[in-house]
């Protein structure tokens, strides 16, 4: 058997010991018309997400984090001056768009083995005040296509960036050039998934796309970006920010919101370049959420509502398969047969996922989460699916490469 | 590292432990290491990724393979090669086994299908060669 991929050995019936408890989440914007240094922002949301949790500060022992621009060393110590938080747990956590869960299954696990009570966890994602003696200039979002590769001694500066393998898109583009070879699976079914998370975003007044649906014939006159990847079936950056607090189930109890247990994780990855994925279309999702369901003592039969990371439309074809919901080979007709709608019989993404709502950076890996917490808080609004208790939500790093999953329970 | 040609495109620095496959790449052979026990080939590293063993040797691989999966770069993801879209960027399973990455030249972008059969190609730009695959049959 390889490596890391032992199935989980212990099955126990749902984690309890750890529980969303609140969150806050800004509007992605593309252009953002008020800049903060990150820790500005940190301390913004952490006012706003305790506010909803209904927690005093000083009840804060524990902050996870994905960096500081302002502090690039000894980041979670910067923060907890600023804050003027005692902190019991410092974690910084790097696994790009898989960040968030991430996040949150560290939060809760060292919740559960006692190190900690109550954790902050925050995406922000907001430009800083213009640098003096600095170029202004729009402040609009848009990554730097070689993310560090092009440091000394990297693999990507001389194997995949003089290729012109920079950024996602193209990495994402591949995935679903192979994924048609072997399955047939027809561009209009990839662009279903884009129509109905536009459609789920015009109920989300907080999504970019708000008040702009789409249909199938839209996607498919977008512009090729990387073929077989069309413009619409691709994210848009934005700026943003969230964050969410993770407390002791008894604390929880305490909490206005309904406690959400983080009943069960997993995570998984084994490449950076997509060119060294063991294979491009059996994603590191399968194992993670194999563990996460095994932990969770879930089926996929009883979740409510899917929140699945989708930066593009190949992505969330991909998890529907790996993450068990339907045989290899059939997230085709998966996506065909359903309706991925939040009034649909397989709500998917019913905040608009990222691609109806925006990728606000980390923020948007977030947004699976907090949708999913609101949805089994009972708080998503005209969005809300009926009876919702059961989630599934994940995250996905880099080329297909970190990927996280979450089974979160209401109380 | 990257550093970049006259013409504005991005090239590999190479680094004591890459160099040599570079300087193969110049000399229109295609070397990798590959790890006696296993037989695996991999891009240039100290150590063999399955065992951590450094008793590898350099060795020639035919050039040929076939096209894993590809795609056609029309946005310029790379400011620094919009002036060459639309050009296509392949995963090539090589005949001895490793995967690498490179264009495709010599043929029509829309003419590229995955499992198409490949062939190494030696594209030199300043004093630098890349490895670049092209259709074979």
């Amino acid at each position: 058997m390889l490596p890391g991929t032992r199935p989980p050995s212990v099955s126990r019936m749902g984690k309890r010991a750890a529980a969303i408890v609140g969150l806050t989440e800004w509007a992605p914007k593309r252009v953002w018309d008020e800049p903060m240094f990150t820790m500005e922002a940190c301390a913004r949301l952490a006012a706003e997400v305790l506010a909803d949790a209904e927690v005093d500060k000083g009840e804060v022992d524990g902050l996870v984090i994905n960096g500081l621009r302002e502090s690039p060393m000894f980041a979670p110590s910067a923060l907890a001056e600023f804050l003027g938080v005692r902190s019991n747990f410092n974690e910084v956590v790097d696994l790009g768009g898989a960040t968030p869960a991430g996040m949150v299954w560290r939060a809760a696990a060292a919740i559960e083995v006692g190190i900690c009570e109550t954790v902050l966890v925050f995406t922000p994602s907001v430009p800083a005040p213009p640098q003096p003696g600095a170029n202004g200039g729009p402040m609009k979002m848009k990554m730097g296509a070689y993310m560090g590769g092009e440091v000394w001694g990297s693999p990507q500066g001389q194997f995949e960036i003089p290729a012109g393998l920079v950024a996602a898109t193209p990495s994402f583009a591949m995935a679903a050039q192979r994924y048609m070879a072997a399955y047939g699976v027809s561009e209009e079914t990839l662009a279903k998934v884009a129509v109905d998370s536009r459609y789920n975003a015009q109920a989300n007044p907080l999504a970019v796309f708000y008040g702009k649906p789409i249909t199938v014939d839209d996607v498919m006159s977008s512009r090729y970006v990387a073929d077989p990847l069309k413009l619409l079936e691709i994210v848009m950056p934005c700026y943003g920010g969230s964050a969410v607090l993770v407390t002791t189930a008894e604390r929880a109890a305490r909490c206005p919101h309904r406690p959400v247990y983080v009943s069960g994780y997993g995570e998984h990855l084994t490449h950076k370049s997509i060119t060294y994925a063991p294979d491009i279309v059996d994603t590191p999702i399968r194992l993670a959420a194999d563990r996460a369901f095994a932990m969770a003592g879930v089926s996929r039969d009883a979740v409510d509502m899917a929140s699945m990371y989708d930066c593009y439309t190949i992505t969330v074809l991909l998890t529907i398969e790996d993450a068990g919901f339907c045989p290899k080979g059939e997230g085709g007709r998966f996506i065909d047969e359903h309706s991925l709608r939040y009034d649909g019989d397989w709500p998917l993404n019913t905040h608009g996922g990222q691609l109806g709502m925006g990728q606000a950076g980390l923020g948007g890996g977030m947004s699976h989460i907090t949708e999913a917490v609101r949805q089994v808080q009972g708080r998503a609004g005209e969005r809300q699916v009926p009876d919702c208790n059961i989630a599934y939500a994940n995250g996905t790093g880099g080329m297909l490469a970190e990927q996280v999953a979450l089974i979160l329970e209401g109380a | 590292m990257v550093h970049f040609s006259t013409d504005g495109r991005p090239l590999p620095t190479p680094t004591p432990i890459t160099a040599p496959y570079f300087e193969g790449l110049r000399e229109r052979r295609l070397v990798l290491q590959r790890c006696p026990r296993h037989g695996n080939f991999f891009y240039p590293r100290g150590r063999c990724p399955v065992c951590l063993g450094d008793d590898w040797e350099w060795a020639e691989l035919s050039g040929r393979g076939t096209v894993y999966s590809f795609t056609v770069d029309r946005a310029g993801h790379d400011p620094a090669l919009a002036s060459r879209i639309p050009f296509a960027i392949a995963l090539v399973d090589l005949d001895e086994g490793p995967r690498l990455v490179g264009n495709m030249v010599d043929c029509d972008v829309g003419d590229i299908t995955v499992g198409m059969a490949v062939e190494a190609a030696y594209e030199d730009v300043d004093d630098t060669t890349l490895l670049g695959f092209r259709p074979v049959g």
